[in-house]
């Protein structure tokens, strides 16, 4: 029997999936809630099978920093609270659980990709060597920190809520990070997690205006676009929100292209779990063929236009 | 200024083979090096000490090649290195890494920063800096591409998902980087000459006062399992030769998996 599992996540929604996995674990779920709350979204939490929601009021979700959310997480958790933290692993929620692990003299898991009971074990899995691996790992201290990637657990109603809300007031000590300002990015339209096609384009493309050529197959398709890290990072042909990889985004299309990508691991793992995996590249030794269940050794000048063509055609 | 970066001692990740029959991945013999984004943080720890004067120290923990991979941070650009090479460190679980960093600091003495990568490039965890914080009892500042120091102050921006979060906080403060913050140098020949010469640290658990037992409970509070490469059911259905019979049958093949109607 495993103790109640704490939820928390910094988007409302990404709860849920939490939630849906705390209910598998065994004990009560439990989820905070930081700051005022519509009731919609308590009812929310409800349905996806929360049985207490500790509704923390005094707090700015949008302005907490991460030794604080380390400070509550602990005081919830600590003594005979539950054993089990379930957090989101957004930039946030990754680098409190480190945090709230130590004070907790916790062991911790971040970015699991799945977990389940094995017997008495709950054994969660991560990736490791940059995404040559995937590690099964047993957490051994009573107390167990978990930061969840987002996007890998489907969320599930309960057939009968059945929870309440309490407020919970906990001092915490002044924030030591003072946050001066925040500059909301160009954030785009669509977030290339959620697409269920995508587009990466790699270092096989050789300049910035060949995009034209890029966007005119995804349009095709579609689809979003995605790089790599040089793309991003050092020509800055496409914006970081785009960028795809260990340090990017982790994506699960239903169907992915890789156009001019060589496939090496730190990239690959933000789309190994793509349902369907095509690849155009002129080294038909590059590692993207092994993980592709399509390819094209060549030039993707030549195959590009002509894919972009043919799809268009088809569907006028 | 006085700057500890902490490094992290990796396999070459490009190199590592997996055994076809197991899905076991192989590390003998690959050659090991400083982490990308820990050298992003030393670059940033050595830009600071040029514009405000101070030190720089590099910082690992590991095996006994660290004396030999050490000395590229010293080429870089750091002044001396410290690194603690005991048996009981090879592995890497990270509590145990960050309890015997923060002793190490502790050693040191009264830096103004302490710097890490986002995450190393083998495993990733982020968990090491902010255990590290919280051992130390100290502010954290992660994600930062733009780092500077004033007054006893310092200030960064922060890369979130949806924004850029400028902050600041006194000193000392723990702080990861990442790759954008700036583009690590290549040491000339001179300086890698030079770095042979500078002072390196070697220093055992014992020699931080960390008890053996303590370091192993923290080491072993999470046990992995099995470590296997990811079952790949791929078709692997890859055209070769001409293109035009390379796009119509991949044409045939979207058809057929829905992707086109």
């Amino acid at each position: 029997m495993t103790g109640d599992v704490l939820v928390f996540s910094d988007r409302d929604e990404g709860s849920h999936e939490l939630l849906t996995k705390a209910v598998t674990l065994g004990g009560e779920p439990w989820v905070i809630v930081l700051g005022k709350k519509e009731e919609k979204m308590i009812q929310g939490l409800l349905e996806y099978g929360a049985k207490r929601i500790l509704n923390v009021p005094n707090v700015d979700p949008n302005k907490i920093d991460a030794e604080s959310l380390a400070f509550v997480l602990s005081e919830i958790a600590r003594g005979d609270g539950p054993d089990i933290l379930l957090i989101r692993s957004s930039r946030l929620g990754k680098e409190t659980a480190g945090r709230v692990a130590q004070k907790l003299q916790a062991g911790c898991v971040t970015d699991a990709i799945a977990m389940e009971m094995k017997g008495s074990d709950l054994v969660v899995q991560r990736y490791a060597l940059g995404g040559n691996t995937v590690s099964s790992e047993v957490i051994t201290t009573r107390k167990k920190v978990i930061s969840v990637m987002p996007g890998y657990f489907e969320a599930h109603t309960v057939a009968t809520p059945d929870g309440q809300v309490e407020m919970l007031n906990i001092p915490i000590p002044a924030p030591r990070v003072q946050l001066i300002e925040r500059r909301t990015k160009l954030t785009e339209a669509a977030s290339i997690e959620a697409a269920e096609r995508l587009v990466c384009i790699g270092q096989g493309l050789s300049k910035k205006e060949d995009l034209v050529m890029v966007n005119e197959f995804c349009e095709a398709l579609h689809a979003e676009i995605g790089c790599t890290r040089p793309l991003a990072s050092d020509l800055h042909w496409v914006s970081e929100e785009r960028m795809v990889g260990i340090s990017g985004k982790k994506c699960n299309p239903k169907f992915h292209a890789s156009i001019g990508v060589s496939g090496q691991i730190q990239h690959t793992v933000g789309i190994v779990n793509a349902k369907l995996i095509f690849a155009i590249n002129k080294d038909k030794d590059a590692p993207i063929f092994k993980i592709a269940d399509y390819g094209i050794v060549g030039d993707l000048y030549q195959a590009l236009p002509k894919l972009t063509a043919k799809i268009a055609s088809g569907r006028t | 200024m006085k700057t500890i970066v902490c490094m992290k001692q990796v396999v070459d990740l490009q190199q590592i083979r997996i055994k076809q029959d197991t899905r076991e991945p192989v590390l003998e013999g690959i050659p090991v090096q400083l982490g990308d984004m820990d050298k992003n943080a030393l670059e940033e720890a050595v830009k600071i000490k040029e514009k405000h004067g101070g030190t720089v120290t590099a910082l690992s923990v590991g095996s006994h090649k660290l004396k030999e991979t050490i000395l590229q941070a010293l080429a870089m650009g750091a002044d001396d290195a410290s690194i603690i090479v005991d048996p009981a460190c090879d592995g890497s679980e990270p509590a145990s890494t960050a309890l015997v960093l923060a002793a190490a600091i502790k050693k040191i003495g009264s830096p103004d920063l302490i710097l890490f990568g986002e995450g190393s490039t083998d495993n990733y965890s982020g968990q090491v800096y902010a255990r590290v914080a919280e051992l130390l009892t100290l502010p954290q500042i992660t994600y930062v591409r733009e780092l500077s120091v004033e007054n006893g102050v310092v200030t960064a921006v922060r890369d979130m998902e949806t924004a850029l979060e400028v902050v600041k906080a006194k000193m000392p403060a723990v702080i990861s980087v990442t790759s954008e913050i700036n583009k690590p140098r290549r040491p000339p020949l001179t300086q890698i000459l030079r770095a042979s010469k500078k002072p390196m640290n070697v220093r055992s658990l014992a020699d931080l006062g960390l008890a053996l037992d303590m370091v192993s409970a923290a080491s072993s509070s999470v046990r992995s399992i099995s470590n296997l490469a990811p079952k790949q059911e791929r078709k692997g259905i890859i055209y070769e030769g001409d293109i035009d019979e390379a796009v119509e049958k991949i044409m045939e093949a979207f058809r057929r998996e829905g992707v086109v109607p």
